[in-house]
């Protein structure tokens, strides 16, 4: 069970903003897409959470076309991380983030809701903030909320500390479960970067989450994501496993910018870009 | 508003129930004061405990009625208006809320955004040229012509919105307000118009339909009446879509909401219940931004209590209006659009200037 795009072509006034792209997000998986401003990125995101629908091919959720999936059996089986949203009226940290339970509320008790949504708050780091106005933080800080929102959403009626809250997700031919962030580390500090790029690991690793993320810094990628998909004008233009696709050569000529990999002295490889 | 918070912080203490729920149970026991308090008050003063004497009597409690007067008074004139008073306030209460939310600005109000105006215009152009339009229809039509008018008016300037604002299958709501604007503007100058050629008797209906009146025209307004309150139970449901809604029209599809089919129901719903209303009443303007406004204060931004108290809030406030509207020029009433008109706007500014504040560092 997968979250997948299948030759998709996303068309607006007659330009191409994807074209057959085929990509498949894996339960249990990071896959990180790259591409420089303006590739589709951010379109693909779209296509692949249904807010936008492809003008050709498929994008399939568990065996099913998006497009035949209600809004509320979509959100019980994906959440999205989208780039800061912007909310005027005067809501708490703790109230945005116990919004992401609204796709169970048919199902859920309200002491479960109020434990997950104070464990994603502990996760995200904004315990300190949980009761201040959401309109007065800052971008950094409006991150993480959303970032714990989404984590509510995703965990649905699993508990939290990752033992079964309900019976239905011991179930092994469940439907999987997918987390879309749309640069989750804009507006960021370096170890708040860190922590959340770690939270997305770890959802995907230890609760089998098909995670896909739109990330810009190259060593980010080798350190957090199994799979990448590079972008460029609408089109994929390599994907595969990190090791192999995370080449200098072809970085350069997607990025129009020389890069280089340098042997770290504490292991592995580092990429850098240099201005020409 | 600090008596009522304290008030509300004191009997929680003794209480299991949270604070907002506590709020809206204040502001229904608020109301029922204020229909008492309002059955006395007008032309023949009323005691209040001949009001309850005479409520318990209607409803069986007791057997001695009050004096026969007073009660076809209560009876045929003041009971009726005020159920007409507690409809039309909470109606444009709740919607006033339901915009709010839908355009993700505090400052959306159907008066704004033209729905109040078209609604007014329909009526006027039955109103003056109605015999042209419809010849001898005119007279079978009756006494029904001009709120159905109202209510076509109010019906398709939110469909002309829509349309409008539409694009690729999907509305902005900024640009969407902005059009409602610029109906409104459209709207008050057809209204100028056919009040530059109406004659005398037909400008005393007119300043009606501006300036508001809960008088009634009887029995015709019962089905606009009834449409008002369905409308009511239907948006008052939509605390939690809607406060998905404040996220964002995109994190609102993320977490189940179906976007487009909430954005069209709840505007036509919202339509059809200021329509309504203004075909019983005429425009009254400021209930529906001024009541949201003030039940945020005690219960803040969660649409869950928002709604619902914004619904109380607004039958408080017309209730209330309409016993001052009738007091204060004995014995002629004034229009309770002027009323509401007085006191929304100086809130309005009021309020102005405490968001001006707070955008301070």
């Amino acid at each position: 069970m997968t979250l997948m795009a299948h030759k998709a072509d996303f068309k607006a006034r007659g330009r191409y903003l994807l074209r057959d792209v085929s990509i498949v997000v894996t339960p249990g998986e990071v896959l990180a897409i790259l591409g420089p401003n303006g590739a589709g990125k951010s379109t693909l995101l779209k296509v692949l959470a249904g807010e936008l629908s492809p003008s050709g091919g498929t994008v399939v959720q568990n065996g099913r076309p998006l497009s035949s999936i209600s809004a509320l059996d979509l959100a019980q089986e994906r959440a999205v991380m989208p780039q800061a949203a912007s909310m005027t009226f005067p809501f708490t940290v703790f109230d945005v983030v116990a919004l992401g339970r609204a796709p169970f509320r048919k199902v859920s008790t309200r002491q479960f809701d109020q434990k997950q949504v104070r464990r994603a708050i502990e996760l995200a780091d904004i315990t300190h903030l949980q009761n201040r106005a959401y309109p007065a933080l800052s971008g950094g800080e409006k991150q993480r909320v959303h970032l714990a929102r989404a984590l509510v959403q995703l965990w649905g009626m699993k508990d939290a500390t990752g033992k079964s809250g309900a019976s239905e997700d011991d179930d092994p031919t469940s439907a999987a479960r997918f987390l879309l962030l749309d640069e989750p580390t804009a507006g960021l500090d370096v170890s708040h970067q860190h922590a959340v790029l770690a939270l997305a690991r770890r959802e995907a690793k230890e609760h089998g989450v098909g995670v896909l993320m739109i990330l810009h810094d190259f060593n980010q990628v080798l350190t957090y994501a199994d799979q990448v998909a590079i972008l460029t004008a609408g089109e994929v233009v390599a994907q595969g496993p990190v090791t192999n696709v995370m080449a200098p050569d072809l970085l350069s000529s997607v990025f129009k910018s020389p890069i280089r990999a340098i042997n770290d002295p504490a292991g592995g490889v580092v990429l850098v870009s240099q201005s020409a | 508003m600090i008596a009522v918070k304290q008030m509300v912080a004191a009997l929680q203490m003794q209480l299991p129930v949270n604070r907002s729920a506590l709020f809206l149970i204040l502001l229904m026991v608020g109301l029922c004061a204020a229909t008492v308090v309002s059955l006395g008050m007008g032309g023949v003063e009323i005691s209040v405990g001949d009001v309850f004497v005479h409520l318990g009597q209607r409803i069986g409690v007791t057997e001695v009625g009050i004096d026969a007067f007073d009660a076809r008074i209560l009876d045929s004139l003041r009971l009726p208006r005020i159920l007409r008073a507690i409809v039309i306030g909470a109606g444009l209460g709740l919607a006033g809320a339901v915009m709010q939310s839908l355009f993700r600005n505090p400052i959306a109000d159907p008066g704004i955004i033209g729905v109040s105006a078209s609604a007014a215009f329909g009526a006027v152009t039955m109103i003056v040229a109605g015999h042209l339009i419809m010849g001898s229809y005119y007279a079978a039509f009756g006494p029904y012509g001009v709120p159905v008018a109202a209510f076509g008016g109010a019906v398709l300037a939110t469909v002309l919105i829509s349309i409008l604002s539409r694009q690729d299958g999907r509305t902005d709501a900024a640009i969407m307000l902005l059009i409602g604007v610029a109906i409104n503007a459209i709207a008050f100058a057809g209204v100028g118009v056919f009040t530059y050629m109406a004659d005398d008797a037909q400008l005393r209906s007119l300043t009606f339909w501006q300036m508001g009146a809960l008088s009634g025209n009887g029995p015709t307004d019962m089905p606009a009446l009834i449409v008002m309150v369905l409308g009511i139970a239907y948006l008052i449901r939509l605390g939690t879509p809607l406060n998905l809604f404040l996220l964002g029209e995109a994190e609102a599809r993320h977490l189940g909401v179906e976007v487009e089919h909430l954005k069209r129901r709840a505007t036509v719903i919202t339509a059809l219940v200021v329509g309504a209303a203004v075909a019983v009443s005429g425009i009254i303007g400021f209930v529906g931004l001024v009541a949201p406004h003030l039940v945020r204060l005690a219960t803040g931004p969660d649409n869950r209590y928002v709604l619902p108290a914004s619904a109380i809030g607004g039958a408080i406030i017309l209730t209330a209006a309409d016993a001052v509207a009738r007091i204060i020029v004995l014995p002629a009433e004034l229009p309770i659009g002027l009323v509401t008109g007085i006191v929304g706007g100086p809130f309005f500014l009021g309020l102005l200037i405490v968001e001006k504040k707070r955008r301070r560092l």
